[in-house]
């Protein structure tokens, strides 16, 4: 580590200069405490620009019913979240969530399995990895139209549950419970390798001598799932299900590209986009855009609260 | 031994391999499909079912129309230059926060890193609305540069995987180039930057493909038309094409290919690399 002695705390931070005595000789090499800020400089001024200033923005714009062009904006107290609150169709959007936190359950059920299956030997794994994984990859614009088509009326899905005997012909897109119970299933077939992946990984980092040793006391798979898979992957899943959550609140983009939000599948963001940038609302976007934030925030400190994270050694 | 054991033992990997593929067909068969339409003639597509299959299947006709008329040129040129510049520009952010905040001690490190660690808790999706005025307030509004800034300035997941590796090296060795006569930025660039290599394939890896992907962004910040990116430039394939899928899907094939290739090469990376950066 580099030796900056304690320096006395007197002015704060904010000019290094200062308190250390600038270097002497060596061709006007810059004053020790001020070479961080050399290499922060820039990143700090991005994340306070793109991060800390629209933050502040945001809650100011909340309070206020500014339509984002004009100069003039009249202060209206609470009046933006009262109507988030009290109108039924903005909020709504919050139900459609539950479709896709079901979706997220299944998702991490599905993962959790496959990640157990294929961390045991097997013939054509890597083939089957690289399959569950691969839709991660793709393009989320590329999704949506795979499976406008697929969903389409005699489309994919129509034509194979007809060889099933099941009646074809059904709207999939077209009434507000199947459209998006059809969105969170794009959703599941979307994301399911990220979680397929990072459990893997998690899994892979057990130690193999725990396999050994419970195999030689007689485990079955079963058990040696619950006793030593089970505890040991426990933060990933944590972090999936969080993700899950504050994912599923933050839906946008296949809902938007398959439909447009059209029958009843509008989730927050879409309302929020369309709220700011069609309809000219920038206070009351704002203001949903502070709710779904504080959920978020909520979320995760609960989260925290119930797992705490072991490695919060970030300094 | 007793006998339902050998009975069960080959009925438990037989369920297995069947959920496997289950499990593949469900995932390659929308894909498969879309394949299929991308090469068949229009009146194909109205009159044949979605599963039937293409009379010429070296019909490439789509292909030339969408890569054409959708623009898609000009979308792959787009995305390959904010590719270029946000990428060198997050590693570049990254490895220097990182550099500053494990290799020096200064009072306001904590201030600092609790700045970045905060910052990971807000979803960028919240705050579009506030960030939108920050833009265009700076003129980039319907400029390239807009999602390259964006891209750069509000990647934290970077900084926390050079923070991991950057811990993994031996300060002696700073030390030593200290003794030479090296000032910070030297060991930086010819030290540092150097051995952060595994990581700076990691960020650019997930970078890649997150940049390459986003729709959002190029969406809400630049509209026009000449601007697309492969995300925009393949969205706006829904209305001049209307339904007419064998081009949209050509399109669709289009905009995979390359993911596909990418992956098909680095595959042990990109796992790797995602497994480190979801869980930091």
């Amino acid at each position: 580590m580099t030796e900056t002695t304690e320096t006395p705390p007197v002015a704060p931070a904010k000019v290094p200069r200062a308190a250390v005595p600038p270097r002497t000789g060596r061709g006007g090499r810059l004053p020790r405490g001020l070479t961080p800020w050399l290499f922060l400089a820039v990143p700090l001024a991005l994340l306070i620009t793109f991060t800390y200033v629209p933050v502040g923005n945001m809650i100011f714009y909340s309070f206020t019913d500014w339509d984002g062009v004009s100069p003039d904006r009249r202060f209206t107290g609470v009046d933006n979240y009262e109507q988030i609150f009290t109108r039924p169709e903005l909020f709504r959007v919050f139900f459609v969530s539950f479709y896709y936190l079901a979706a997220s359950a299944v998702q991490i059920a599905i993962a959790l399995y496959f990640a157990t299956v294929l961390s045991f030997d097997l013939r054509f794994r890597n083939l089957f990895k690289g399959i569950l994984f691969f839709p991660y990859l793709i393009n989320g614009v590329a999704i949506g139209f795979v499976f406008l088509y697929f969903f389409q009326d005699g489309g994919t899905l129509d034509s194979v549950l007809s060889w099933f005997g099941a009646g074809s012909g059904h709207a999939w897109l077209g009434d507000p419970a199947s459209a998006n119970t059809s969105l969170a299933g794009v959703s599941v077939w979307r994301f399911t390798g990220l979680n397929f992946v990072l459990f893997l990984g998690a899994i892979q980092s057990i130690p193999a001598e725990l396999y050994e040793a419970a195999q030689l006391d007689g485990a079955t798979r079963r058990q040696q799932f619950r006793h030593i898979i089970a505890p040991s992957i426990r933060p990933v899943i944590s972090l999936s299900v969080i993700l899950a959550i504050s994912g599923s609140l933050a839906v946008f983009e296949i809902p938007y590209i398959m439909t447009g939000g059209a029958t009843g599948t509008t989730t927050f963001v879409i309302q929020t986009v369309k709220l700011a940038f069609q309809f000219n609302k920038t206070g009351l976007a704002s203001a949903a855009a502070v709710v779904l934030l504080l959920i978020i925030l909520l979320i995760t400190w609960i989260q925290r609260r119930l797992v705490p994270d072991e490695k919060v050694d970030l300094v | 031994m007793t006998t339902p054991m050998p009975a069960r033992r080959r009925i438990a990997p037989a369920l297995t391999y069947l959920s496997l593929i289950v499990a593949s067909l469900v995932v390659l068969v929308p894909l498969a499909v879309v394949l299929l339409t991308s090469l068949k003639t229009s009146e194909e597509v109205s009159d044949g079912g979605p599963l039937s299959l293409p009379g010429d299947w070296l019909n490439f006709d789509n292909y030339a129309t969408a890569f054409t008329d959708g623009k898609l040129l000009s979308a792959f040129a787009n995305t390959a230059f904010i590719l270029l510049f946000s990428i060198t520009g997050t590693v570049l952010i990254g490895s220097m926060t990182a550099y500053a905040v494990d290799r020096f001690d200064f009072r306001a490190k904590k201030p600092v890193m609790a700045l970045f660690l905060i910052a990971t808790l807000v979803p960028g999706v919240t705050t579009q609305v506030a960030t939108f005025q920050v833009v265009n307030g700076f003129g980039l509004f319907n400029s390239i540069w807009a999602p390259v800034m964006l891209y750069m300035g509000t990647d934290i997941v970077s900084i926390y995987i050079f923070l991991q590796f950057i811990r993994g090296i031996p300060v002696s060795l700073d030390e030593a180039a200290r003794l030479d006569g090296a000032n910070s930025l030297t060991i930086y660039w010819k030290i540092i930057l150097p051995l952060l290599k595994p990581a700076i394939a990691t960020v650019v890896i997930i970078k890649g493909i997150t940049v390459y992907n986003d729709f959002y962004i190029p969406f809400l910040y630049m509209p026009s038309e000449e601007l697309g990116t492969i995300s925009t430039a393949l969205f706006r394939f829904k209305g001049p094409f209307g339904a007419h899928w064998e081009h949209i899907s050509a399109g669709t094939i289009l905009v995979i290919v390359p993911t596909l290739l990418v992956f098909l090469f680095l595959q042990r990376y990109i796992y790797n690399g995602f497994a480190r950066g979801a869980t930091k």
